[in-house]
């Protein structure tokens, strides 16, 4: 059993508040910190890594601070989010030499290899690989001490759907064994998929927290609006406002399209393609035009 | 358990530093040494001026700094700038051993490729005669100390490490220093020069200060240096894109 522990940490750079009075622990199991770009979360992540000190407040690690405290990396495994590596060394001289730092060896380093399944490609130089194969050599490198907390900063970026799938599966596994995994990303999809617990962080404030399933609907129940181009925008307008999922429709002549405001997201959606055959109007845009992760997030603030 | 070296750490470091291009950079000044060294050898044959001038003004005064920037720098700088070197610090080893192990490779590879390239050309410009060759070889050695840890502690410092360290190498020991006489005074080049001048017979190895003050300044240098690079890295945040 291994808890991280941030007692009311705030972090701040000059006269900017990256992160502010945040109190959360986190436990076994797999946590999602999700937020959107900018709000804290590699600030956070970094300082749960030791790689930053708190400005106030405290992080600690089964009670133990973590900022300057070398021996916390027996427990810990951190996967970065940045790139670089060592890219004049294959995939398994870069394992080693982490398993060396751990005063461990090749055997180590091997298991941790197959754990990402990444054996095939191990001998060949990290600069040729790909970013999934990347991702998944910082796994092995993150793994190889069998750590029992394991951070990832933003893990499923820039990775493919197979690789998306396998790194989740790895993550679940490691959350069932009774490890403490947490890792940030920005989507709220992937985060469902493999958190059974998620932290959510705006503007550097602890937003909400809870499983998936409370969050999911503080964010999909709030009124979504949609920006919409057809040929006929105004016998759109009339055939949508009489169904109850719309609350509101304005036309805006500026932009030569609908500003529609629907109550019901999953009724609307289905409705907004019917509607338009049903009338015979082709719709040439349909753009949700409050999607942006932070008005999503302004919501689940205010809510 | 403290230790001083770390057997990971330094191969990670002499491959990141003897990689392919920056090996080349590291080749041109000790090749040119050389070169120069064989040049001045026939045309001039043996002349002690000339020879002096080789050894102390271009192998002294700018090639084992230039390699102490690139070494010293290369050492950490790179690996600070593109985030790899949390790789290392997010292990279990302390970061005294990480930044001392780091100063090892540097010195050796600055000694590798000024001080052996110094003796080598001593040797074809003057051969063993008056200890000239032993007294640059001495002053080059002790330098690739005081230049990597200086250098190093740069390379924690700033992202600029190079630029930093090749405009003071220029303009503070090679240039200030051939007219200002205050300037000469403090500048690593005259202390190993102070050094290493003194196993030459005669006054053929002049510094503008005396061998113990000299061997005192780089010593305070080199101390200084590593513990303020030790207590940069402790502290050491990665570069957040946020």
């Amino acid at each position: 059993m291994t808890t991280i522990q941030l007692d009311h940490v705030s972090r701040w750079f000059g006269n900017v508040v990256a992160v502010n009075d945040i109190t959360v622990d986190v436990g076994p199991g797999v946590t999602g910190l999700l937020g959107p770009n900018g709000a804290g979360k590699s600030t956070l992540i970094n300082m749960m890594a030791g790689f930053l000190a708190p400005s106030a407040g405290s992080v600690t690690l089964d009670g133990s601070p973590v900022w300057r405290n070398e021996s916390v990396y027996r427990e810990i495994g951190i996967v970065p989010e940045r790139e670089a590596m060592y890219d004049f060394l294959t995939g398994r001289q870069f394992v080693v030499a982490n398993a060396e730092l751990h005063g461990l060896g090749a055997a180590e380093a091997q298991r941790a290899l197959a754990l990402v399944e990444m054996e095939h490609a191990q001998d060949r130089k990290i600069g040729t690989y790909s970013k999934g194969m990347r991702q998944r050599v910082k796994m092995a490198s993150a793994l190889v001490h069998d750590p029992s907390v394991l951070l990832l900063d933003e893990p499923f970026n820039g990775m493919d759907p197979r690789q998306r799938m396998q790194l989740m599966d790895v993550l679940r596994r490691m959350g069932d064994e009774g490890r403490t995994v947490l890792f940030s990303s920005h989507i709220l999809e992937e985060v469902e998929q493999v958190a059974s617990h998620i932290e959510v962080v705006v503007a550097g404030r602890h937003a909400a927290s809870g499983d998936f399933r409370s969050i999911r609907r503080l964010m999909t129940d709030r009124p979504h609006r949609y920006l919409v181009r057809s040929s006929d925008d105004r016998a759109l307008a009339a055939a949508l406002i009489a169904d109850p999922s719309t609350s509101g429709i304005e036309v805006d002549a500026a932009e030569d399209a609908l500003v529609i405001q629907a109550a019901d997201f999953g009724r609307f959606t289905e409705l907004l393609p019917k509607v338009a055959r049903e009338h015979g109007i082709r719709l040439y845009t349909v753009s949700p035009s409050d999607e942006s992760l932070e008005s999503v997030f302004s919501y689940l603030v205010a809510a | 358990m403290f230790t001083v070296f770390h057997p990971t750490v330094a191969r990670l470091t002499y491959r990141a530093l003897l990689g392919r291009r920056r090996a080349l950079v590291l080749g041109i000044l000790p090749s040119l040494l050389v070169l120069i060294a064989v040049a001045v050898r026939l045309l001039a044959d043996g002349d002690p001026r000339s020879s002096t001038d080789v050894l102390g003004r271009f192998a002294l005064a700018a090639m084992v700094p230039i390699i102490g920037v690139i070494a010293g720098t290369g050492a950490i700088g790179p690996e600070i700038d593109d985030g790899s070197v949390m790789y290392l610090l997010a292990k279990p080893v302390q970061r005294r051993t990480v930044l001392l192990t780091k100063l090892v490779v540097a010195i050796a590879v600055t000694m590798v490729f000024s001080a052996v390239p110094t003796l080598i050309a001593a040797l074809i410009l003057v051969g063993t005669a008056d200890g000239i060759a032993v007294a640059y070889t001495v002053a080059a050695l002790v330098a690739s100390v005081a230049y990597a840890s200086l250098f190093l502690m740069l390379g924690t410092l700033t992202r600029h490490a190079v630029v930093v360290g090749l405009v003071y190498t220029l303009i503070w020991e090679t240039l200030l220093g051939s007219y200002v006489a205050g300037a000469r005074s403090l500048s690593v080049q005259q202390w190993a020069l102070a050094v290493g001048g003194d196993l030459a017979e005669g006054k053929l190895i002049t510094s503008e200060v005396d061998m113990g003050t000299g061997a005192v300044l780089l010593t305070v240098v080199t101390v200084v240096a590593t513990w303020y690079g030790v207590r940069r890295l402790r502290s050491l945040t990665p570069a957040t894109e946020e």
